[in-house]
Order: C-alpha cells, then structure tokens, then sequence
C-alpha cells in the first residue's frame, strides 16, 4: 500500500470496465435496480442501443438536461419496451450492423402492463436481451403492488390489515412463461452475485435470437429494509429459495445456483418491513410464513436446487454451475 | 406508368418506392391491403424492407419508433380502433419528433360498431402533434405518401396520410406511380441527426421537469406552424418531378366568383365537385378541400373565402355535445376576417352511409339565411325514437 490513499471517484475512474451507467444519477441509497444496471451496462456495452421503460430507472438516470447514462439510450413509454426494442433491432438489421439491443424494464413494465410487448418480441424471434429488473412492486410511483410482488408482502395496494395479510396471491412465475416462448435462452440473476450477472448477459448477447434476464433487485423503500443491507437481503431470497437462480435454453432447464444448505424463509422475511406483519402473534401470520416456506422448498425441488455435500458454497461461489437439475 | 391499381396496392408500392426500411403493422379493415400488399412485394422480393407482422397496433406504432430513431425510414399503417390503441404512442412519437408517415385508412370509431368510412378516428387525433394531411382520390394518395416522407424528414415530425376507408382503399383507379428515380431524386435517404450511436451516445425521451416543458412544447409547436410553408413547398417540389399537384394545404377550385363556398376534407370532394359539374340547381359554387388539417391553414383559408357570403363545411366526424370539429375550427380562422362569410356545418356520410350527387344541392337549397346548430345533415327521421325529433 505504501502509505497511498486512493479515492473512491479516482478508482471508480481508474477501473478498466466499460461504464454504460455512471454515477451521479439520482436512485435511493441501497437501490438494487441501479446496481443491477450498471453491471449489465459493464458487460454488455459498449456497442449497444437501449430501450428502457417508463419506472425508476427512468426517472432517476434522466432529469433533462442531465443524463447519467454513457451509451445511447431510448425511453418511449410504460408498456411498449418489447415492440420499440423489437423495432430498433429491425433497423439495425435493415441497415446490416451488428450493435446490440437491450431492453430495460422494471416487474411493471414487464410482468404486467408490457407483456404483450415482450411476448410479441420474443415470439418474432428479434435479437433483444430484455432485461426485468425485478424489484417486485410499482415502486416508482409509490409501493403497489404488482403481479411480481411476493405472496403475503405489503403494499400501499395490498397492505396488511385486520382482515388481510398483505397481498393474497402469488408471485407471477415469468420465468416460466418467457421460457414457454422457446426463446434460445432465459435466466434468472441476482445483484447478490454480480460475476453471475455479467455472466448471464455475456451468454445472453451471445446466443442468436431473443433472450431474457430476471435479476432480482432489491428496493430498500418498498420493501422496507436498510439500504446497506441490500446485498445481504438479495442473497437471502437465493439461499432460501425463494429466488432461484437457473438458466434456460429453448425451455428448458441448463443450469442452476445449487444451495448446501437452503436457509429457513424467516432469515429473509424478518428483514424487510413489507413481510413485519408476519411475524405479529397471529395463527394467521403463523400459517403465512408455513406458506412461504412451502413456497421455498417447491422451488428447491422444482428446479432440483438441493446440492446435497457436492454443490457450491453459495456464500462465497458467486457462479453458476451448468447442468444442475431437472425440469419437474 | 399508368396502372389500373387498387388504392391500397397503389400506396404500398409508393411505399416500397419510398425505399422504407421497416414496416409494422397489424391488419384492421379497410387498412389490411394495404400491410398485405407491402407483405406480397416483400415475398416476391421486388422490395427488401423489414415488414414486422406485430401482436398489435400499440406495438406496430412502437416498433416505427424505435425503427426510426435506430436509423431506418419507418412506416405503418392503421384505421378507426387501431388508430385509437396506437393514441398514446402517437402523442410520443411526435413529442419525440420521431420523423415517420402512417396511413389511416379512414373509418368509423365503434360503438355503434362499423367498418365503414367517416373520419371520426384521425379527428380524434387531431391533437396528438401529427401532421394530418387528407387525400381527395388515389393519384394524392400516392403523391402525399411520397411527399411525407419528405415533409417528415424535413422537419421532424409525424405525418399521418388520411385516406378513405373504402371508397379510396378498395377502389380501382388509373395511377401513375412514378419511376423509382423520379422518387429517389425526389426523396433523399433518410437521415435522423439524433440517430442511436454507440459511438455519439444520446440520451432520448428523459424525464423534463416544469422549467423545461412548456418551452419543448413550443418548439413542437413551432415545427408544425413551419409546416404551414413547407407543405405547399414539398407539393411544388413534386410537381416539377412528376407533373402534379396535390393543392398544397387547401386545394380551391370552382367558380371564382361564387358567394357560396362548400369545404370538405377527403373523397367526398370529388362527388362534390361532380355535384356542382353536372346539376345546375347548385349554382355557382367554390369547392375548397382542406389537404392539410394539421398544421391548419388558417391564413390561406381567410384568402381562400374573400368574396364569399356564406361557406358551408361538411365534415365526417362530430364531437358529441359541442360542434362539428372542422366546422369549429372554419368559424375561429374565419372570425378574424372583417366581414367573415356566414359559416353552416353539418356532418355527413357517418358510419360510410352513402354520400350521393343530389345531397348538397338539396343541402344547398334547404340553408337557411342565417347558420342553425351543427347537426347531421343526412338524418333519417323514420329511424329515429319519436322523442328524439
């Protein structure tokens, strides 16, 4: 060391990557989806276009005249990132370039209002990787919730109460229906696991056709935990199960994040003030929490999650190993 | 080259000649052969454009956007429902002046349901920040699409072709599509100087807060008025290529010392001006059609009614509860004028009822001295409830 110090800027600047998304952008301390889209950005860029949906992402990298991203970037509007992506590709094929085309959205703009979109993109076969920044609510506008939003989680639109226990349906399982499309390959990541993100995104740039990626994202805000804590609670929904990281191609199951030893629900739950209400002295909080770990413990044996004394450490493995588990 | 063309194939081949390199689109009657016909000159190779067959007209608005500002002309077309599903998209591509031309194949908005033409579906746009302009046949209809492109590309903004569901796009005329080199001298490749660029990277479509808005609103603005010139300049440039006029932004003909004037907007002008040719119970009679609605000429149309008494707009669209919408806007252009002629509105033709020869004579005969309340002229009594008359 030498007795030198080095700033956090300097480094920052002095760092090799490429940086699509630079500081200075306005998102909340502790932000998962800023995170997840600078270490997309660092991996897929630089020769790329983006189309990014109305939400966060948005709002806090482009307060006009300012903008914190560093490559070419498009927002049209809430739900149509699948169809202006989808059009972007067609010109950059009329035009016979190779530059790539992302899509950003946010659970919002993906699982819900801009689906048909997606799946309009998907089913023509254009060559997009859209990227789902999953932080499991509409949390632009204020914690609502969406078809992302986990069983039993609080929102300002399913909030807990005397009669209800937060949201009473279930987390939409996109991954599975993106995979129905047959697309050459869909993934689920997290920002707990940043060398896996970069990963995801290098093989999802280099199969030919349309590809997806989920990455779990935390939002401090909406889900009610310490901004410092964001990595810690984003590696808790993997080690749990409740955010399993797989791989597929043309449907099927490639490649998962195995658990040693999958973690107790309650680890994960009891940091986050959008799941406070379950832990009340209540048989009904009791019952909801049996359910999230029912919940866990499908995806573990759905996805084949269990590594028995073979599998990776997930603590400190930060990869995926391919060709683990089975589609059940 | 003269061809005996439906409209519909007419504008997809003025299409292809434009050299556009993405279309989307999804079918709805009476736009579908339109898509079709781009689709069969793609498959027997006489035109190499990215056609993307989209889920939606949400999405076909949406893919022309990103085509567009990607760096490829872009063009899609629509009618009545599509056009309405694309509303949100159409007021952020022309607030993104995105340079891009869509067909509306004018038809009726549902409910009641109808397939058939008025043009209740690009009036309901009207205020979207297009550039509407309005085709009388199908010769204009080939020259505005080619024009567009230009007008377009000139001044980065949206411009929608409105042609009649039908009676335009399904109807066989003589065209004459002009020679590819006629249009490529006509029409330069297309160029976006806010092209996406890895190597120029832009941001595009941000967030702008109250101290930016109004005055992004007003360049918007601005570029449509700027349109007010370009247009009629655009149509000149036309005609030395082909011969041709379309009548820039406000086509006048008739007798030109008539005191009665007669505006419309689309195919109706041609039974209008058949009307006034062949039955003498009209009279003297000046015909106006009103090409350009967006931007709207009122200028040219305060010097298009000098000498008139009283101007009669028939119109195929109605806001419920107010007025006829061009009908309004006639009356506010010409309120400026001294002695402004007695303006009489009536819708016409709704939902493709038919319009025929003797209709404005007897609309002509039947005026009162002075304008009564907008109505729909070609009412039928008997099918209405009792109460209602």
């Amino acid at each position: 060391m030498n007795g030198q110090t080095i700033s956090i800027e300097a480094l920052r600047s002095q760092q090799p990557r490429y940086a699509g998304l630079t500081a200075g952008h306005r998102a909340c301390l502790g932000c998962g989806q800023a995170l997840a889209a600078r270490l997309v950005t660092e991996a897929a860029g630089p020769d790329v276009i983006v189309a990014n949906a109305t939400g966060c992402l948005e709002i806090f990298t482009t307060p006009w005249p300012e903008s914190a991203w560093r490559l070419p970037w498009l927002h049209s509007l809430f739900e149509n990132t699948g169809a202006v992506a989808a059009g972007m590709e067609a010109a950059l094929k009329a035009q016979g370039k190779s530059t790539k085309v992302l899509a950003f959205g946010g659970d919002g703009g993906t699982f819900d209002i801009g689906f048909q979109a997606l799946s309009g993109m998907l089913e023509r076969g254009h060559e997009v990787l859209y990227v789902c920044y999953d932080n499991e609510a509409y949390m632009n506008t204020g914690i609502q919730r969406s078809s992302s939003t986990p069983h039993a989680a609080a929102t300002t639109t399913s909030p807990a109460g005397r009669a209800r226990m937060g949201k009473r349906h279930l987390k939409k399982d996109i991954l599975a229906i993106i995979a129905a499309h047959h697309i050459p390959y869909a993934a689920t990541a997290s920002v707990a696991y940043p060398a896996d993100v970069r990963k995801k995104v290098r093989r999802a740039l280099a199969v030919p056709g349309p590809s997806f990626l989920l990455v779990h994202s935390p939002c401090p805000l909406g889900w009610g935990h310490d901004g410092a804590l964001s990595i810690e609670v984003a590696r808790l929904a993997v080690e749990t199960g409740l955010f399993p990281l797989v791989e597929m191609e043309r449907g099927s199951l490639v490649g998962v994040l195995p658990l040693r030893a999958p973690k107790p629900v309650r680890d994960y739950l009891a940091l986050q003030g959008r799941f406070a209400h379950l832990f009340a002295d209540d048989p009904r909080a009791r019952e909801e929490l049996a359910h999230l770990q029912a919940l866990a413990d499908a995806n573990i044996e759905r996805y084949g999650l269990r590594a028995g004394g073979a599998g990776l450490d997930t603590e400190s493995a930060d990869t995926v190993r391919r060709g683990g588990g089975q589609w059940a | 080259m003269r061809l005996p063309l439906e409209g519909s194939q007419a504008i997809a081949r003025a299409v292809v000649a434009a050299r556009a390199q993405v279309v989307a689109a999804y079918p709805i009657t009476p736009q579908t052969h339109i898509v079709e016909h781009i689709a069969k000159l793609v498959a027997d190779g006489e035109a190499t454009c990215e056609l993307v067959s989209v889920e939606s007209e949400f999405s076909a608005a949406s893919v022309v956007l990103g085509a567009a500002v990607a760096g490829s002309r872009a063009y899609t077309a629509t009618a009545s429902q599509g056009l309405l599903l694309m509303g949100e998209v159409l007021y952020n591509i022309a607030g993104l002046r995105v340079p891009l031309v869509m067909t509306v194949a004018n038809r009726a908005v549902s409910a009641p349901l109808s397939i058939w033409n008025d043009q209740q579906d690009s009036m309901a746009m009207r205020d979207a920040g297009w550039v509407q302009l309005y085709c009388s046949d199908n010769q204009e209809a080939v020259d505005t699409t080619l024009q567009a492109f230009r007008i377009a590309e000139t001044l980065e903004v949206p411009v929608m072709v409105c042609v009649d569901g039908f009676t335009l796009t399904h109807t066989l005329e003589a065209i004459d599509l002009p020679a590819q080199e006629q249009v490529d001298h006509f029409l330069p490749p297309y160029r976006f100087a806010r092209t996406l660029n890895p190597r120029n990277p832009l941001s595009f479509g941000t967030l702008v807060a109250p101290e930016y808005y109004a005055e992004m609103r007003q360049l918007h603005h601005q570029a449509l008025l700027d349109a007010l010139e370009l247009i009629p300049a655009v149509d000149a440039a036309w005609q030395e290529v082909s011969g041709r006029s379309c009548g820039g932004l406000l086509r006048v003909e008739g007798d030109p010392a008539a005191r009665t004037g007669v505006l419309t907007l689309g195919s109706i002008f041609g039974t209008l001006a058949d009307a006034v040719a062949i039955d003498p119970a009209c009279g003297p009679v000046r015909l106006m059609h009103l090409r350009s609605f967006r931007p709207f000429p009122a200028a040219a149309l305060r010097a298009a009614c000098a000498g008139l008494e009283r101007l009669v707009v028939l119109e195929r669209a109605i806001s419920p509860g107010a007025s006829g919408i061009v009908t309004a806007e006639v009356r506010a252009a010409l309120a400026e004028l001294l002695k402004p002629p007695c303006v009489h509105g009536f819708a016409v033709g709704l939902g493709g009822r038919d319009v025929p020869l003797d209709l404005l004579p007897r609309l002509l005969a039947s005026l009162p001295e002075t304008p009564g309340p907008f109505r729909i002229f070609d009412l039928d009594p008997d099918k209405l409830p009792q109460e209602a008359l």
